[in-house]
């Protein structure tokens, strides 16, 4: 199988490029969610409030601004990576996600689950070593 | 209870719904121009693909869980549990997209899950 010109550094900069904006979605979806608060009616005319709400939020849409573009890097790696190399890799982000919990949202990341990150981000490096693509180019 | 609801649809209906998206990202084929016209054509072309659409109603469906899970619980719990799919993206990717998951990569997908237990841990 030929590898296209410059296959790992384009892997690898998309792969930063999700690992940062999807984190930094979910993050601003979260300051927004919690703005607007636990949903404890499941009634129509609740839901309905509820989703008005979050509509009317600037860090919802914010979050999804990110989470688009997010998207749109995920699609184009696709394009010649294997699926099962890229999602794994892309866990890097959970790194991210706690770091920014801490500092944007003041959230309490205890010992164990920075070592369940750490264990996470550790996979994600074997997985990194393995070949991006093993099926035959279209 | 609730919680496990929105955590399985997040799961399957997340990962079912990117491995409808691959699956069309690899029918659009490999991307090489990264300018700003060429990248809008190639999301035109993935438009095209009906299995992108496939993909982009489940992920909603994962989404929108994801927004529920989120108004319950610190993102920095719910997002690192949410790679259990990770499981089922290695299990789906070889049947479905007919990689071929090297042990090495098998074992990635292992310590990432491992990591997804410690988290789930830290919660208690």
């Amino acid at each position: 199988m030929k590898d296209s010109p410059g296959l790992h550094l384009k892997t690898y900069t998309l792969l930063l490029f999700i690992a940062f904006f999807a984190p930094l979605g979910n993050v601003l979806l979260s300051k927004g969610m919690r703005g607007i608060g636990s949903a404890q009616d499941w009634a129509p005319q609740g839901l309905f409030h509820i989703l008005m709400r979050i509509f009317m939020s600037g860090y919802i849409w914010l979050g999804i601004a990110c989470l688009l573009a997010f998207f749109v890097a995920y699609m184009l790696v696709l394009t010649w990576a294997d699926y099962s190399y890229v999602q794994p890799a892309s866990a890097f982000s959970y790194a991210v996600v706690a770091v920014l919990g801490l500092f944007l949202l003041g959230e309490r990341v205890n010992l164990l689950r920075w070592s369940g990150i750490v264990v996470i981000c550790f996979g994600v490096f074997i997985v990194g070593h393995t070949h991006p693509r093993t099926t035959e180019k279209r | 209870m609730l919680e496990i609801v929105f955590l399985t649809l997040i799961v399957a209906a997340g990962t079912g719904g990117e491995l409808c998206v691959s699956h069309a990202m690899k029918a659009v084929g490999e991307v090489h121009d990264f300018r700003p016209a060429a990248l809008a054509r190639f999301v035109w072309s993935a438009a095209r693909v009906g299995w992108m659409w496939i993909g982009i109603g489940m992920m909603t469906v994962a989404f929108f869980s994801l927004l529920a899970m989120l108004s319950m619980e610190n993102v920095s719990f719910v997002v690192p549990v949410t790679a259990l799919s990770y499981a089922a993206g290695a299990i789906g990717a070889a049947l479905f997209l007919r990689e071929k998951i090297s042990k090495q990569r098998w074992l990635g997908v292992l310590v990432v899950c491992l990591g997804v237990t410690l988290v789930w841990l830290s919660r208690r």
